[in-house]
C-alpha cells in the first residue's frame, strides 16, 4: 500500500519570554525567530517514517501569516514532498474552531488522504483543540496523544497512547487523524540535499478563495471566542535564598513543609 | 477583516505599534496599517488615545435566548468521581451566585453511576443527568462525544465546563466543533461579567507568559475546560435538594470506529496534575540511579515524582514525568525542584505552583527567580539529611 500523509504544522516563536525594551517601552520582537512548533516536529518525522515504511507522499500544511513559509521550507528540508501555506487576511483572528474549519477545507481540497498527523498541541496557545476539531469537521475518527504507531494493515491503524494512569492500544480504520507526543520519535536533522531542495521548492499559497468553504466561518467572523484582554503574567517574585549546612537547610525545608500543611 | 483605522482621527502617535504584543501594526507610507500578524485581541483599541481604532463585530445571528443553565461534565474513573468533578461543581455554584441559573452535572459511566450522581446532589448540584451503560464504564472519545453533544442539543445549557484532564481535552473539542460553539482550553480562572453576564474565561497563553481573558458572545453553550486544582471542591450542603435524571440513549456506540484492543494500568501511576506535592529532579542529579533519592523523598511526603526535560532526555526517567513545555503543566501545593536549573520551558510548566522550593548549587540558577524558598547547596548532602529526618519523625 502507499499512503497519502498530511501533516499539519504551525509556526511559533522560538521563545515566549515577553521582553520589554526599557528605553523604547516596546516589546522586543526582532530577535524572536519563528520555529516549527516542537510537537509538530514529531508529526513531520512520523509522517516521513510512514512514507519510508509504506511508500507514498507527505504533504505539510500550515495556516499563518506569509512569514510562516519558512516553517514549511524547514519541513521540506526534513523530507516532506509538498507544502501548502494557507494565508489570507480573511483568516486573521481565527480561534481554534475557525482554524480547524480552514484547515479542514484545505485538507478536503488536497483530498484522498489516509492519515492526518498533528502535534499534541502548539507551544504558543497550548490548546490542543485543533486536531480533534479537524477530525470532527471531516467526520473521521481520531486518536490523541499517540506515542507509537504499532502497525498499519488492511486499512487499519494500530496505535499506542498513554493517558494519566494507563496506556491503551487502539485500532482505527483509515483515514484517521492522530495527534502525537514527544515519545513517538526523534525528529531528524535536515540533510544537505534537503536544505538545497527546500531553498528552491515552491510553497503553494492558498487563500480563502482557493480552498472553498463558507467564508463566514473563516477568521474573526467564524470564531465564537474573543480575546477581550491580555496582560503580562507576573512571575512569582523571588523569595528567600538561603545557604548553610545540610542539617540547617533540611530543617528549613521541613519547617516550610509544615507551614504549607504537607507535614 | 474586522479591524479599522479611522484615519481622520489618527495622529500617528504610534502607541498602537508599541502596545501590540504580536507585531500586528506597522507604519507604511506615513499611514498606520494592520498586517497579517493581527489577532484582533483589541489591545490597540483600548490603548489608542484618539479612539481611532475600531473592531467591527458582525450582528448576532443565532437566537441564543433559549440557552439556560450552568452545566459541568463530571469525569469518573472506575465508578468514582475524580476530585476535579467536585471542583467543577464548586466553580458552577460560584457562577450561579452571579447568574442565578440552575447547576446541573452530567455523568457518563457504567458502574455506580446513581451513587456518584447522589454524591453531586449532596454537594449542591440541582440536577444530575446520568447516562449509564456497562460499555461506558471506561472513557472512549466517540460515544462520549455522541452522548454529550446530544444532551446539549436536548437541554440547551448556556455554560458547559469540563475538566482539563487528558480525557476532557481530547473529547470536548469535538463536542464544541459538532455543536459549532467556542471552547477555551485549560482555564485557570472563570467568572461572570457583571454587565454582559457572559462567562469570562482566563487562561495562560504564550508559554505561560501572557494571561488572556476570553469570552464567547454569540454562541452557546459557552464552553471551557478547567485546569484541576484551581478551586476547592464543593462541600457537603445542609439541605441538598437535587434531582437525578436518567437519560436514555440508543444512538451511541462504543468501539464504533476506534476500537480498544488493550488497556493496562501503568506500573507507577504518574498523576502529576492531581498531586499535592511534587518532587522533581533535573540534570543536577548527574545519573539516573540518583533518582532513587527523589523517589524516596516523594514517597515520604506522599507526593509524585517530576523531572526536567534534560533528565527525561538523558533516559533517567520516563516521559510521563516530564514537567514543562513539552511535558505537563502542574500546580501542586508544593513543588520541590532538585538540581533543576530552571530553563524557561521548565518554568512554564510549574511556575504557578502554590509554593516552590528549589535546591541548586548555582546561586544564579534561574529557578531561584520563581522559588519561594531557594536553597543554595549540594542536593547530595541536603536530600539524604532531609530523608533521614522525615524517617525519624514517623
Amino acid at each position: 500500500m502507499t499512503m497519502r500523509i498530511i501533516v499539519c504544522i504551525k509556526q511559533v516563536p522560538e521563545t515566549f519570554e515577553v521582553e520589554i525594551d526599557n528605553e523604547t517601552k516596546r516589546i522586543k520582537r526582532d530577535s524572536v525567530k519563528g520555529i516549527i512548533n516542537p510537537y509538530d516536529m514529531y508529526a513531520i518525522e512520523e509522517g516521513l517514517r510512514l512514507k519510508e515504511r509504506f511508500g507514498g507522499e507527505t504533504i505539510a500544511i500550515s495556516m499563518g501569516p506569509p512569514q510562516a513559509e519558512s516553517a514549511l521550507r524547514e519541513a521540506i528540508a526534513m523530507g516532506v514532498d509538498d507544502a501548502i501555506l494557507l494565508t489570507d487576511m480573511k483568516f486573521a483572528g481565527s480561534d481554534t474552531l475557525a482554524t480547524s474549519y480552514t484547515l479542514s477545507c484545505a485538507i478536503k481540497k488536497i483530498g484522498n488522504f489516509d492519515i492526518i498527523i498533528c502535534g499534541k498541541e502548539a507551544m504558543d496557545g497550548s490548546t490542543g483543540q485543533v486536531g480533534p476539531e479537524i477530525a470532527e469537521n471531516l467526520k473521521i475518527p481520531f486518536i490523541t496523544y499517540v506515542s507509537q504507531i504499532i502497525n498499519i494493515e488492511n486499512n487499519q491503524i494500530e496505535c499506542k497512547r498513554l493517558l494519566e494512569d494507563h496506556y491503551e492500544i487502539l485500532k482505527s480504520p483509515l483515514p484517521v487523524l492522530i495527534t502525537v507526543v514527544k515519545e513517538i520519535n526523534e525528529p531528524r536533522i535536515p540533510s544537505l540535499k534537503g536544505l538545497l531542495k527546500s531553498k528552491k521548492a515552491e510553497i503553494k499559497k492558498w487563500g480563502a478563495k482557493d480552498i472553498g468553504g463558507d467564508e463566514e466561518r473563516f477568521g474573526q467572523d467564524g470564531s465564537p471566542t474573543r480575546v477581550i484582554d491580555i496582560w503580562k503574567h507576573t512571575v512569582k517574585k523571588e523569595g528567600r535564598k538561603l545557604s548553610g549546612s545540610a542539617e540547617e537547610m533540611a530543617d528549613e525545608i521541613l519547617k516550610e513543609l509544615k507551614k504549607q500543611g504537607i507535614l | 477583516m474586522g479591524i479599522k483605522i479611522l484615519y481622520e482621527k489618527c495622529n500617528l502617535c504610534r502607541i498602537c505599534i508599541e502596545k501590540c504584543p504580536f507585531g500586528g501594526i506597522e507604519e507604511k507610507e506615513g499611514k498606520i496599517v494592520i498586517n497579517e500578524n493581527c489577532r484582533l485581541c483589541g489591545i490597540c483599541v483600548k490603548e489608542c488615545p484618539q479612539n481611532a481604532i475600531l473592531i467591527v463585530e458582525k450582528e448576532r445571528k443565532k437566537d441564543i435566548s433559549k440557552y439556560k443553565g450552568i452545566w459541568f461534565f463530571a469525569e469518573q474513573k472506575k465508578g468514582k468521581l475524580l476530585s476535579v468533578s467536585f471542583e467543577l461543581l464548586n466553580a458552577c455554584l460560584k457562577l450561579k451566585e452571579k447568574l442565578g441559573e440552575e447547576v446541573s452535572g452530567v455523568i457518563i459511566g457504567g458502574k455506580n453511576v446513581e451513587e456518584m450522581g447522589r454524591e453531586l446532589i449532596k454537594r449542591g448540584a440541582e440536577k444530575v443527568y446520568i447516562v449509564k451503560d456497562d460499555s461506558l464504564e471506561e472513557f472512549q472519545e466517540e460515544p462520549y462525544i455522541d452522548i454529550l453533544s446530544q444532551l446539549i442539543e436536548r437541554y440547551k445549557p448556556s455554560i458547559l465546563l469540563a475538566s482539563a484532564t487528558m480525557a476532557g481535552r481530547s473529547f470536548i473539542p469535538s463536542v464544541a466543533a459538532r455543536i459549532g460553539t467556542g471552547l477555551t482550553a485549560d482555564c485557570t480562572g472563570i467568572d461572570i461579567d457583571n454587565e454582559s453576564k457572559l462567562l469570562v474565561q482566563i487562561r495562560p497563553t504564550f508559554g505561560g507568559n501572557l494571561m488572556a481573558k476570553i469570552v464567547c458572545r454569540d454562541h452557546r453553550p459557552q464552553m471551557a475546560t478547567i485546569r484541576p486544582k484551581i478551586i476547592e471542591e464543593a462541600k457537603i450542603k445542609d439541605n441538598p435538594d437535587g434531582k437525578l435524571i436518567i437519560e436514555e440513549f440508543s444512538s451511541f456506540s462504543v468501539n464504533k470506529r476506534v476500537k480498544i484492543i488493550k488497556r493496562e494500568m501503568t506500573k507507577n501511576v504518574v498523576d502529576l496534575q492531581e498531586a499535592e506535592i511534587i518532587v522533581s529532579g533535573g540534570r543536577g542529579l548527574r545519573d539516573g540511579k540518583n533518582f532513587s533519592m527523589i523517589w524516596e523523598l516523594a514517597e515520604l511526603l506522599g507526593g509524585a515524582v517530576g523531572a526536567s526535560r534534560a533528565a527525561v532526555d538523558a533516559g533517567w526517567i520516563g516521559y510521563p514525568h516530564q514537567v514543562g513545555q513539552t511535558g505537563k503543566t502542574v500546580k501542586p501545593k508544593v513543588y520541590i525542584a532538585c538540581g533543576i536549573s530552571g530553563a524557561i520551558q521548565h518554568l512554564a510548566g510549574m511556575q504557578t505552583s502554590d509554593y516552590i522550593i528549589a535546591i541548586n548549587k548555582d546561586p544564579d540558577a534561574p529557578i531561584f527567580k520563581v522559588a519561594n524558598l531557594g536553597i543554595v547547596g549540594d542536593l547530595f548532602e541536603i536530600i539524604p539529611v532531609l530523608i533521614k529526618k522525615l524517617k525519624n519523625k514517623v
